[in-house]
Formats: C-alpha cells, structure tokens, sequence
C-alpha cells in the first residue's frame, strides 16, 4: 500500500522501508526547538533525568520569544534559563533579543529547517515548517527534553486528510483566508490526530508566506501536521538559505486518505473567526455592524513580509480610525528591518500605527496589547479562545493581514476593497 | 492504580488558556501555576478539587497550545485521571509523558455527571459511577504507552531502556 508525504518522511526517520497508519515508531529528529516558556520545563526534566549532554548541538534551537524582551522579573527568569542552558550546551541555534524573531517565522527565515526534515518543537505552532515539505509537529516540554537528549521521538504514524487546492485566491484573501475557511469546514478537532496534506494545481499560485501561514493553523484543526509538495517556489526559496540539503519527498500515487477534500481558491472570501473558537468562520463582509477597539497585526500566523506589505498598501496614507488601537508586530528582526528600509515602519507609525519588536506578546495575552474587560480586538493570530489576549470578558476576531488593516481603518471589521 | 473522587464536568472544546491562562506562564513552578488552574471558565474548581477527583469533558480536551503546564496544573491540583470523548493530540501525549492518567470513553463522558462520586481502575479502564451505579470500559492504552506510564513517565523509561540496554 502507498504511504503519503508524512508517511514517507517518518518511514525514512525511523529506518523502515515503509510505515502505516496506526503504527508506533520511533524516529530520528532534524532539529528539536524550544522557546521561552517551554524550554524551562525541558531544561528542569532534562536535569531531574540525570541528562548531562544535548545529542547534537546544531540540532537544537532555543527561541526567545513569547515574553522578550523580558516582561516581568519572572519572565526574565526563565529566559536566564534557557540562555544559561544554551550557554552551557553550546548550542548553536539560540536567538536571544536582537537577534530572534518569533520561531516560525524565524526558523525558516534563517534556513535552520528544510524538506525533508523530522521536527519536533515544544510549540504548538511547529506544524509551521511542513511548508517547506518537511515533518514537524508540536510537542510539551518532556517530549523536547528527551528529544534533546535522545535525538529521537515517538510517533504513532497519522491517517491524512487530502486537500486539492484549485483556481487562484481573489487579490484581496490570502492564506489565511485559505486555512480559516478550511477550519470553518472541519472544525477545530476535525483533523485530530491526522496529517493535513495540500495538494492540486492550486498550489503553485500560493506564496511562501500563504503556505506557511495555512500549516502553522494546522494545529487549530486539531492536526498533528500540515505539509505542502515541494515545488519550484520552495526549492527557489530554500535555495542558498538552508543550511542543510534538502530532501524531497512525494506521496505515492496509490497513497490512501481519510478523506479528499476540494477547495476552489477562486471561491475564498475574505474569513474571520468570531469567539470564541477559530471554527466559529463568517464572511467579513456580514460583520460590518462589529466594532473593534484593538487591531493586532503579526504573530507566528501573520508577521512575515507578505503580511507587512499588506498592511503597508492599505495603511499607507491613510489614518487608523479614532478609538482603535492598531499594533504591527513584524515576525523576526530581519522583517523589521526591511520595513525600515522601505520606509514602511514610517508609514505605519504615521497612519497611527505602533510598531513592536519582534514578540508573541498580545497573541497569547503576554504583553503589547492586553485587553480589557468588554474590550474586541480583530488580530492576525490564531487563537480567539476565552482569555486569550487579555479578560476573560473581552473578545478575538480572527483574520488576514488585509482585513485587519482595513478594519483598524475602518473601526468596524471589514474587508479590504481594491480601490 | 485506581482513583475515586468527586466528577467535575467540562464541555468540548476545553482549551489549554483556561486550563492554564498564559498570562501566568512566566513561572515554571507548577505548585503556583496550579492556584489558576481552569479559572477562566470556572472559579470554583481550585477551591473545590481534592486529591483523586474526577475531571469529565466532551471532545477535543486540551484543544491550543503545547504547554505541558497544562496537564501538569490539573495533576498537581490533585485531580486522578481526566475522562473524555477524545483528547487533542499534544495534551495526550503530554500527560502521558508526565504521569497524569486519562482515558477516552464516549459513554461515561456523555452520562456521568457533576459531583457523581466515581471510581476509576486504570489496569482494566474500568470506569464506575457510584452514584448511578453505572460501569464503562474505556479503550486501553497500546502496550507502548503503558510502559510509559508504568515508569513513572517519559523520561524515566528513556532512562530504564538505557539501563536495561
């Protein structure tokens, strides 16, 4: 019987000429990640274990992330450990302030992960990376100590929903659209425990950016992992960036799914998630009467380059209307800086806009734009769960890059319209 | 091993902010952590909860973020084993790698109910609502996970295989 993409990445991972669905393996692992909040539970059950040595330097990365630059004293605490632990293991993929980003857009951007590879990180968002036809799925905090340890994982092999992607999206819906739509359809525990594979002619027309944006949501549809071919645009974009070669896998074409699942991409409207699920999907265009008092533009879902450009189109020359707060988080120190060359950052800033360092901050209710009781933020992120950025009483609309500028210039929750 | 307790009964879709809300999450130290433990949907629970309750939820437990705070805040409350019609994917895993017992039952998930007094035999996943009188068999864990919790969690079966190899 044929394996599908995921199936053929662990089969190689775990030395097995083939695997099925069901099965427990136990595979070898590219790269183990960890940020600021997770890591200082591995380090502590990495210690208690009697562990003393990290199986392979290079295959390590430890992002900074969530709470940098450091929030509180607490906060700043558990980053000392994870730089301690970094420090003391020499690890070489660790990014402290000035030099992250926010990991899923930073990983990839720096080519510390490629096609090919079996990843595990200690963040749910890890199924970002499947973009780039590689493996990689969110784990807790033990998995990443004895991944870090080891160099190996378990897996129990995942069934696959197959998503045939066709047409071409609309000028103003982007990825986002995309995987929100997709979420609305399946619902949030709709692919649990299973791979989400993209394929279909409708592929080549979708970015790096889209891409990585509808894997890192995998997770909301309860997925193990989201995972893209490799076509030319990601071999293009792989090319003189990965520090490894890349390995490229197909499905056979006699691969069993679960379910085959067609998305006309000419059909994608502009989609927001209401509260207080990312499966609670309604067209923008029927939320006009929604005001909202914060827009958030960035996160690990929405803070790469495509992203800011969209913002700048629709903010540039333009003011954000009185009473939002609109914050643009661009995803790694890279993006930030190349919005300062292109004199973006200024455009943002007199719109009346904030720009933030890069920071996970506001997305889960860290810092940079908590809300308060009664308050409604429409945000780029991806996870509008009771609490999620702030009071337990205030609310997160979910949506694209373009629907969130044109709403912070609206006040209301809108749709980007080509002028 | 076995636990009896008191059910405490959640919806589907219970999600780890209100399990663990982030804002908390600039500490490690699961003994704070475990004073919020579900706040956001219920304030009673940490008041409420003793050693060897019940937790009772619908689909999809666990639904978000990896944080392992998560399993660990509910396993340090006190609370013996979660049941429910099915886990999200990283809270099954993580609260097998850390000892927090739990099992998938449809059946028990849909008729026990709150404060039903209930016992729970994890050899044979024999669930037993006292109250109601009422039995339920709950799928067991594949061998490979059993030897997992058997030692005492993930990491200290990595370290068994490495004693024993």
């Amino acid at each position: 019987m044929g394996m599908t993409m995921t199936q053929k990445i662990l089969a190689a991972h775990a030395g097995l000429d083939s695997v099925a669905a069901g099965q427990l393996i136990s595979a070898k692992l590219d790269i183990v990640l960890g940020n600021d909040i997770t890591t200082p539970v591995a380090v502590n059950e990495f210690k208690k274990a009697g562990f003393d040595k990290v199986f392979d330097k290079d295959r390590v990365a430890i992002v900074l992330d969530h709470f940098v630059p450091n929030k509180d004293i607490k906060a700043a605490e558990q980053s000392k450990t994870c730089r301690e632990f970094a420090c003391s293991h020499c690890v070489s993929h660790f990014y402290d302030v000035g030099k992250m980003g926010i990991e899923h857009a930073l990983l990839p951007e720096q080519g510390v992960v490629t096609a090919g590879d079996c990843i595990i990180g200690a963040d749910s968002h890890t199924c970002t990376y499947g973009a780039l036809g590689a493996f990689s799925t969110g784990v807790g905090s033990t998995d990443m100590a004895a991944g870090m340890a080891t160099g190996m994982a378990w897996f129990k092999v995942p069934s696959a929903i197959k998503f045939n992607l066709t047409g071409k999206l609309p000028s103003n819906c982007s990825g986002k659209d995309v995987i929100l739509t997709i979420i609305g359809m399946i619902g949030v525990d709709g692919a649990l425990y299973k791979s989400m594979e993209f394929v279909g002619d409708g592929v080549s027309d979708l970015s790096m950016d889209d891409r990585l944006c509808i894997c890192n949501m995998a997770i909301e549809a309860g997925a193990k992992n989201g995972i893209f071919p490799v076509d030319e645009k990601t071999k293009e974009y792989m090319l003189g960036r990965c520090e490894r070669e890349p390995v490229v896998y197909e499905a056979d074409a006699d691969a069993e799914y679960e379910k085959v699942i067609d998305i006309d991409l000419s059909k994608i409207v502009p989609t927001v998630a209401c509260p207080h699920l990312p499966e609670n999907t309604r067209p923008a265009s029927e939320l006009h009467n929604i005001k909202v008092d914060q827009v958030v533009i960035g996160s690990c879902t929405n803070g790469r380059m495509e992203d800011m450009e969209a913002a700048y189109q629709i903010l540039n020359g333009k003011k954000v209307a009185d009473g939002v707060r609109c914050i643009i988080i661009p995803g790694t120190m890279q993006i930030l800086r190349e919005c300062v060359e292109r004199g973006w950052y200024t455009a943002f800033i007199d719109a009346g806009a904030v720009v933030s360092t890069p920071t996970c901050g506001p997305c889960l209710g860290g810092y940079m734009g908590i809300l308060a009781a009664g308050e409604r933020c429409l945000a780029t992120t991806n996870r509008n769960f009771v609490g999620r950025m702030g009071h337990v009483d205030s609310e997160v609309y979910l949506a694209s890059p373009h629907t969130a500028a044109a709403t912070a210039l609206a006040g209301y929750i809108t749709e980007y319209k080509e002028a | 091993m076995n636990t009896q307790g008191k059910v405490f009964k959640y919806p589907d879709n219970v999600d780890t902010d209100v399990i663990i809300p982030a804002r908390y999450l600039n500490t490690p130290d699961a003994k704070e952590l475990a004073l919020h433990c579900m706040e956001d949907i219920d304030t009673e629970f940490v008041k409420k909860v003793q050693k060897g309750d019940v937790m009772v939820a619908g689909w999809n437990f666990g639904c978000g973020s990896s944080r392992e705070h998560a399993p660990l805040v509910i396993k340090t409350c006190g609370t013996g084993c979660v049941i429910a019609k099915s886990f999200a994917r990283i809270f099954y895993r993580n609260a097998i790698n850390i000892g927090l017992p739990i099992l998938e039952c449809e059946e028990a998930a849909d008729e026990i109910n709150s404060d039903d007094e209930v016992s729970v035999d994890f050899d044979t996943g024999v669930i037993t609502d006292i109250t109601t009188g009422k039995t339920y068999k709950a799928q067991p864990f594949p061998p490979f996970i059993q030897n997992i919790i058997k030692s005492g969690g993930l990491l200290k079966s990595l370290k068994e295989g490495e004693n024993n190899g």
